[in-house]
């Protein structure tokens, strides 16, 4: 017997065949049949948010922590333009996400009619694809075909835009989802060419001086396991990208850190002496090569990624391999062990690369304990509260950032041991991202510890969020490091504008946010020095708020700079190390 | 340098605003672009003249296959290959001898003249761009009043075809 439903109804049973457990969203006009649809069913959860940029960060930390595509539903006009920055940012990272906007009905399109907006031609530039439905019969195939499209490849954002006649629920459809997809216009990689990953094997056992350079694609890809694996085979360094970070244990020897603007001393220096670079599921962004006419001169890079866009987008690739990170590295690892029984690694110029490593480390390693340090001012540090969190949370914590100076902090000083536990915007660099979408990992992984490490900017640009924290009682831990400035950018005009702080500090107008935070039914602490520190840590992780979300506003040195930090146009190894040497 | 790339696209609503909007936001450039169905209704065929080394165009074409509805690109300027454009110009024509010269000019380019006035030609010529240029030049440009171009349609010679 075939169901006959309206297309509201179709649009929510596909979510439902295509597995759909939550969706972050907003109603208005143009969604209500949609809306009405939710309401007559319990399969699909609806997490109302309070801002429909939240509703794409959330549906996004949810896609980030479990692999699975995050779902938004937004009305149209200011519901879709309102989505866009956090589409944008699911587009730079290649998070896989679907984004329901609702539009007016077709006879009006066009007719500038009450909240319409051409969604389709503003999220064109940012959408791994779109697609505006017609006929609510198309809706079970357009669905498909969009989960399809996202998750699979390079993953990204799919729009699908729904007029409001399409979901009449007046008119009544036969429904049925299919089974498979196969487009013949689009066909990605599933694994990579054997004879060029064998050649990457042959090219590897002969380098003296290799790094091995990981990135988001690892994680996204899942590949955490098989990178582990070919590192361990051949005992080469191993650096990781913002986006990368976990894939490889954060504790392990063998981790070099984060490379790039902030990253470690011996990240950015093995990088640039190295004679091989082993880039996985890295795209050579601007902010890892400084000046690419400078970029590690003496290296042969073999480049490892799903999307052959991003292979010599910006530094050509000597090997180029195009696959998904996790049946490469497979297949590379077994390449290596059949090459290394006929060529072992040269391991005494292995281990002399290994002690200039190590040369490297001691001059400016971040391994020091903070606590030793005293800021100028005799304040709490920033990397001192990223280290009590850390060990707070044993490691083990989701971690999501804002963007800016906690964010470096928290990538150079919490030592993740898995993909997905860090969670940050790192393409786009979208400030109030980091609420949201510890809100979304929270929702995927409800029995796990979220913590959002954020700086009072940030926060301030999404905190309306505490309200849908309170409404669905998330036991978040929000970590403010509170330097009563936008840091980053003060940190810049330090260094670049003569101390001229123009439109970056606030100090007099900021909320009392132990009061904020409680208004909204939540706990705070505040943490002025390191001995509060410890306690408010302790007890903001205790059991006894396991249940509860916890606001611990630490005031940090407003002065402190992220270092290491590039020479701007210069390579990797020109590093500005401490303010001394500014 | 100059490339023409010959690229299938699905035809759908929106699949050619996606491919201007990618040179767009690449910042790539377009110089001419022709489009219409081929044979097989469900799909579009694209010619579009572009410049860039091979890198700059190895990225154009990466980016144009990225595009879901892009079903396949083929850098024409690769081999050999026949280029066609088609202008329609119109040409101040006064006087006996003024309109006598017009006229020969058109006929040695083998161009139609398909309107005509008591002052004035409208002609059509088709070739490579360089012939319509070398027409335009010999015309004069005090003669000439409008021109429209279709911008260039591409093909490879031989048994070569761009196919699915």
């Amino acid at each position: 017997m075939t169901e006959m439903l309206s297309g509201g109804e179709i649009l929510i049973r596909a979510l439902q065949d295509e597995g759909v457990e939550h969706i972050f969203g907003y109603p208005g006009g143009a969604a209500l049949h949609i809306y009405d649809a939710l309401f007559k069913q319990q399969r699909v959860e609806h997490i109302l948010v309070r801002h429909e940029q939240a509703a794409t960060h959330m549906a996004d930390g949810y896609a980030r922590a479990t692999g699975n595509p995050g779902v938004v539903l937004v009305t149209s006009g200011p519901g879709a333009t309102n989505a866009i920055t956090g589409i944008a940012t699911a587009y730079m990272d290649s998070i896989p996400m679907i984004v329901i906007s609702a539009q007016v009905p077709h006879e009006v399109i066009g007719t500038d009619a009450f909240q319409e907006t051409d969604m389709i031609g503003i999220s064109r530039p940012i959408v791994k694809h779109s697609f505006i439905v017609r006929t609510a019969s198309e809706i079970p195939w357009l669905v498909k075909q969009a989960f399809y499209i996202s998750t699979t490849g390079r993953p990204g954002p799919i729009v699908i835009d729904i007029p409001k006649d399409t979901t009449d629920p007046n008119e009544l459809f036969e429904y049925s989802y299919p089974d498979s997809v196969s487009l013949r216009s689009y066909k990605p990689a599933l694994k990579g060419h054997s004879g060029q990953i064998r050649k990457a094997a042959v090219t590897m056992v002969k380098a003296k001086r290799p790094v091995i350079y990981a990135g988001g694609g690892v994680v996204q890809g899942g590949a955490d396991e098989e990178l582990v694996k070919v590192a361990r085979l051949t005992g080469f360094p191993l650096t990781n990208t913002l986006m990368g970070l976990g894939s490889f244990p954060g504790d392990d020897s063998q981790f070099l850190g984060m490379l790039g603007m902030h990253g470690t001393f011996e990240a950015n220096n093995a990088m640039h002496h190295s004679d091989l670079i082993i880039a996985v599921g890295a795209r050579f962004d601007d902010r890892v090569t400084n000046n690419p006419a400078k970029f590690c001169p003496g290296a042969t890079i073999i480049h490892i990624d799903i999307d052959p866009a991003s292979i010599s987008k910006v530094i050509t690739a000597d090997i180029p391999i195009v696959g998904p990170a996790k049946p490469v590295l497979k297949e590379l690892h077994t390449a290596l062990e059949a090459e290394m029984v006929k060529h072992p690694i040269d391991q005494s110029s292995l281990d002399e690369w290994w002690r200039r490593i190590a040369l490297w480390r001691q001059e400016h390693g971040l391994d020091h304990d903070q606590r030793e340090r005293k800021s100028e001012s005799g304040q709490l540090l920033p990397q001192q509260v990223i280290q009590a969190v850390y060990r707070a949370t044993q490691g083990e914590a989701f971690v999501t950032s804002d963007v800016g100076q906690h964010q470096m902090f928290a990538a150079q000083y919490y030592k993740f041991r898995q993909g997905r536990q860090w969670i940050n915007s790192g393409g786009l660099g979208t400030m109030g991202f980091g609420l949201p979408a510890a809100m979304g990992v929270q929702f995927a992984v409800p029995d796990a510890t979220v913590v959002c490490i954020t700086g009072e900017g940030s926060f301030m640009m999404n905190m309306q969020e505490l309200s849908t924290c309170m409404q669905y009682a998330l036991p978040i831990k929000i970590v403010n490091l509170n330097n009563q400035a936008l840091g980053m950018v003060k940190q810049w005009q330090d260094m670049q504008y003569g101390g001229r702080y123009s439109h970056s500090t606030y100090s007099d107008a900021l909320p009392d946010f132990e009061q904020l935070i409680r208004s909204f039914g939540h706990h705070s602490f505040t943490a002025n020095s390191i001995d509060e520190l410890d306690s408010v840590v302790d007890e903001a992780f205790s059991p006894k708020l396991k249940d509860k979300l916890v606001f611990i506003n630490a005031y940090v040195d407003p002065d402190e700079h992220v270092y290491p930090m590039f020479v701007r146009g210069g390579s990797l190894e020109d590093m500005v190390l401490s303010k001394g040497l500014a | 340098m100059r490339r023409l790339l010959a690229v299938l696209l699905e035809n759908e609503a929106g699949a050619l605003s996606r491919v201007i909007g990618l040179f767009a936001q690449r910042n790539y450039n377009i110089e001419s672009l022709t489009v219409a169905p081929t044979e097989d209704p469900t799909l579009s065929r694209l010619t579009l003249l572009t410049e860039g080394d091979d890198e700059k165009i190895e990225q154009v074409t990466k980016h144009l296959n990225r595009l879901i509805e892009v079903v396949k690109v083929n850098d024409l300027t690769e081999g050999a290959h026949i280029e066609r454009e088609l202008m329609l110009i119109k040409i101040r024509a006064e006087g006996n001898g003024h309109r006598e010269e017009v006229f020969r000019t058109c006929e040695i380019f083998r161009g139609d003249v398909v309107d005509v006035t008591q002052d004035s030609y409208t002609v059509q010529l088709t070739g490579p761009t360089k012939k319509l240029f070398a027409f335009m030049r010999a015309i004069g440009e005090t003669s000439i009043l409008e021109v429209v171009r279709t911008g260039v349609s591409g093909i490879s010679r031989g048994d070569k075809i761009l196919e699915l």
